[in-house]
């Protein structure tokens, strides 16, 4: 094959792997700070996007320019579960945690699922089919305006933790629960915030890979497995990891899938999986935990 | 007496802080050992080692004439040595009895023969009464006891006690020095622990060995010991008798 | 006692209840067998697996494939399936313990071989990949217990037969020597191998044993239901159906698989009957009434209904 085919694919899937990375993101900061293994992640990724095909197909706007209400509504929705539900479970062991999650997670596939059918929805834009060029790659228009987005939002969440005061103080909780809390920091309402802008990250992600795939209430599941392969293979709790992995899993993907049957492509984010759970678990960036 | 316990020059580093620093004594079979120190002074590392936690970087600890640094601590425990914990380590959600029947089935593997040695050994170690009872709920000093005889279940010709007194008051010190020295005395079981309480030291060690940063600092009786200036100046508020 | 009584019901009820009932029996009985066998791995050795699917589906094929290629009996098929699955067991144990992954690493490890193991059977020729693995559907008036074709009340005996044998099978395992060290395992695995306790060892054991014991259920459903997809055999969902039951019912105990599959397939059954007689008919509302039966349980009775129940009821199971 021509070396611009390999020079296509493998941009896409850095393009994608960018959206891919925001989206691990959200629950590298989730597990990061609140150490609760979050398996509804791509589930809430899921919410998000047909948040955006709704409002596409009811108000024909653009799921970009919806992502900050997107993220907003995500926001809203992991702040109150975080606070309500998760709050509670911080303390207890680890399985009962992840069950509660998991639980979590069945609950929201299958109202999709009630509310929306199994058929695939998607989102036309206008620029769905254009592409243009990079130099010697071609790239699609949407996935560069999704990257774009992408990379947008994860510097304002790195600007949001470097600068602000309550950034700060959720990475202090990270850091040192009891040492917070002597402080006087109120870290249940640090935490819920913390899952708010985790589940804002997957909610702004969501909103631009519609501009990608289709959406099914069943893919919930596919992504939360990549959030953690990514994550995993990134290093738990290294924001630049995550960003790291996501490009690295959306390279491998794309190249799977140009090499092998792209069905297949899955796979391969799987195999790294449990390359990376053996060899290195604490993944490229992450500090090793005990 | 034979030696049942050497260490030869041991040594444990983390990083840079040296830990134990090449220690070396010997425990004579049937005696009752003590190892005393200040906080940090890497009696619990020295533990460590033997009970096979963690591998030292330097020197061999030999056991009954075989060499066991590197080896796991299942396979150390199978060779004779058992120990406590710091922090106390029942199964929670097991009986007091069935915390003892896991130490029996070591060498026993008739789940009766060894409920039959659980039940002996709570009735010495005063625990029969409450056979039935979660270990979760027992109170420290029964927790403490029970450590002891799921210790004692596994048959070891050297027990490890560490910190075994601590948090218990005088009378529950004394009832554990009597039972262990009754244990001594009839078994000829080994005893290698590491105290605070110098009520419990005095009592029941017959040599004791002094740790500060990592050297042994002094060895010998426990009288002794405890009027070696050198001890004395590294204990600053050592508890007296 | 009790239980006598509700084994006699069971052996009566293909004469008793009709055959939609017989079916959700059969059913709950096959969620029974499958909660005990999980729950060896995870309520008797403390190891969370959310990929058991797995075995289910190993067996299901490897006795499929040697009945539709070499004519092979299912219960040979099974023979031939201990294997395979403690295999694979022993490698997703081995590389687990050997690497020290535990807790929850080691269940999303668990989904990530099961998830493989979807995807790289939806590509295998040897059981027509994705399009599906048949079975002849046979008549049925004629009982063969040998290649277990025949009718919804032979299966239902087997079934029920497999539930009862699992269940005698794990209490005998609870009161043995490895029992123990299982138990000790999952209370505190350093103390575990402070009395002595090969930890390794042991844990393979249970991973490979609950491995085997769970492809019978995947022989069953090859031979009830007559055809394997990757995408349904594999499928996380079925990985996640097996827990509810132990889940609910109480993990580490001996009737809380089957009390949990039982309140767990009773209820939803009855919830969906009554939907559908009030004009509803809901793909995924089960799944729904299955998070919210499982979020129920988990916030509000950790141990399980059958603890609770237990006490409420007099009973103290002899091990916890």
């Amino acid at each position: 094959m021509p070396l611009d085919v390999y020079l296509n694919v493998a941009a896409a899937g850095v393009l994608t792997g960018l959206v891919y990375g925001l989206m691990a993101l959200g629950l590298s900061v989730i597990f990061g700070v609140i150490r609760v293994v979050n398996f509804a992640h791509g589930e809430m990724m899921s919410i998000a996007m047909y948040l955006a095909v709704v409002l596409f197909a009811g108000l024909h706007l653009d799921p970009l320019v919806m992502l900050v209400p997107i993220a907003a509504v995500m926001f809203a929705f992991g702040y109150a579960l975080q606070a309500g539900l998760i709050n509670p479970f911080v303390t207890r062991p680890e399985h009962s945690q992840f069950l509660l999650v998991v639980a979590i997670a069945l609950i929201i596939v299958n109202v999709l699922l009630i509310i929306f059918g199994p058929d695939a929805r998607s989102v036309q834009t206008s620029y769905a089919y254009d592409s243009f060029a990079l130099g010697p790659v071609i790239v699609d228009a949407s996935k560069a305006y999704a990257a774009a987005a992408a990379i947008v939002f994860t510097v304002a969440l790195f600007a949001f933790f470097r600068f602000t005061l309550v950034g700060k103080a959720i990475r202090a909780c990270a850091d040192n629960y009891t040492g917070a809390l002597v402080v006087g920091l109120n870290v249940r309402r640090l935490y819920a915030l913390t899952f708010g802008i985790g589940a804002a990250c997957v909610g702004a992600a969501g909103a631009m890979m519609t501009l990608i795939v289709d959406v099914t209430p069943l893919i919930g599941p596919s992504y939360t497995l990549l959030a953690f392969v990514i994550v995993i293979t990134g290093g738990l709790g290294s924001m630049p990891g995550a960003l790291i992995g996501g490009i690295l899993i959306g390279v491998t993907e794309a190249m799977a899938g140009l090499l092998f049957t792209p069905s297949a492509k899955s796979m391969f984010a799987f195999a790294i999986l449990v390359v990376v759970l053996l060899f290195r678990p604490q993944g490229i960036l992450g500090r090793r935990l005990t | 007496m034979t030696v049942l316990l050497s260490l030869q020059g041991v040594s444990k580093r983390f990083r840079g802080l040296v830990a134990v620093d090449h220690v070396s004594f010997d425990v004579p079979e049937g005696t009752i050992f003590g190892v005393i120190g200040p906080n940090g002074a890497g009696k619990t590392t020295l533990f460590n080692m033997i009970a096979g936690a963690m591998a030292p970087n330097d020197g061999t600890i030999v056991f009954a004439g075989e060499p066991i640094n590197g080896l796991t601590p299942d396979a150390v425990c199978r060779r004779g040595i058992a120990r406590t914990f710091q922090l106390v380590r029942p199964f929670p959600a097991l009986s007091v009895e069935d915390n003892v029947v896991v130490g029996a089935l070591l060498h026993r593997h008739d789940v009766s023969a060894a409920r039959q040695h659980a039940r002996e050994l709570l009735r010495r170690l005063d625990l029969f009464d409450k056979r039935r009872q979660t270990a979760s709920t027992l109170t420290l000093p029964d927790r403490k006891r029970l450590e002891v005889a799921r210790a004692l279940a596994t048959r070891p010709r050297l027990l490890l006690l560490d910190e075994v007194m601590a948090g218990l008051r005088p009378t529950e010190t004394d009832r554990m020095v009597a039972i262990l020295k009754e244990l001594n005395r009839e078994s000829g079981l080994t005893i290698l622990l590491i105290e605070h309480v110098m009520r419990a030291v005095m009592a029941l060690a017959a040599t004791v060995v002094v740790l500060d940063h990592g050297t042994r600092i002094a060895q010998g009786s426990p009288e002794t010991v405890v009027r070696d200036p050198a001890v004395v100046e590294s204990y600053l508020g050592a508890e007296a008798v | 006692m009790l239980l006598m009584l509700l084994l006699a019901a069971l052996l009566a009820a293909p004469w008793i209840v009709n055959d939609y009932l017989l079916t959700v029996l059969i059913v709950i009985l096959y969620f029974a067998y499958t909660g005990q066998a999980w729950n060896i791995m995870m309520g008797f050795a403390g190891q969370l697996s959310l990929g058991h699917a797995i075995y289910v589906g190993l067996g299901a094929y490897v006795a499929a494939v040697l009945f539709t290629r070499f004519g092979i009996a299912p219960w040979l098929g099974f023979l031939a399936a201990i294997p395979v699955t403690a295999a694979c067991g022993a490698v997703i144990g081995f590389l687990a313990f050997r690497f020290g992954v535990a807790g929850v690493y080691f269940a999303i490890l668990t989904i990530a071989f099961a998830e493989f193991a979807r995807i790289g059977f939806d590509h295998l020729d040897i059981v027509n990949a994705s399009a599906g693995l048949f079975l002849p559907v046979a008549q049925y008036a004629h009982n063969d217990l040998w290649r277990l074709r025949g009718s919804p009340t032979m299966f239902y005996y087997v079934m029920l037969a497999a539930a009862l044998a699992a269940f005698m099978l794990c209490r005998a395992l609870l009161n043995s020597r490895m029992g123990y060290f299982w138990l000790a395992i999952r209370e505190d695995e350093q103390a575990a191998r402070a009395a002595g306790i090969n930890t390794f060892r042991y844990k393979m054991y249970a991973v490979m044993i609950s491995a085997a014991v769970t492809s019978f259920a995947g022989v069953f459903y090859a031979f009830f239901y007559n055809n394997l997809f990757p995408e349904q055999v594999f499928n996380i969902s079925r990985s996640i159906e097996m827990i509810l039951g132990p889940v609910i019912g109480g993990i580490g105990t001996l009737f809380g698989p089957v009390l949990g599959a039982f309140v767990l397939t009773g209820l939803a059954e009855s919830v969906n009957s009554a939907m559908l007689a009030l004009g509803f008919d809901l793909p995924g509302a089960k799944q729904v009434f299955y998070g919210i039966c499982l979020l129920l349980v988990v916030v509000a009775l950790p141990e399980g209904v059958w603890p609770w129940l237990a006490r409420r009821i007099g009973v103290a199971e002899d091990k916890p």
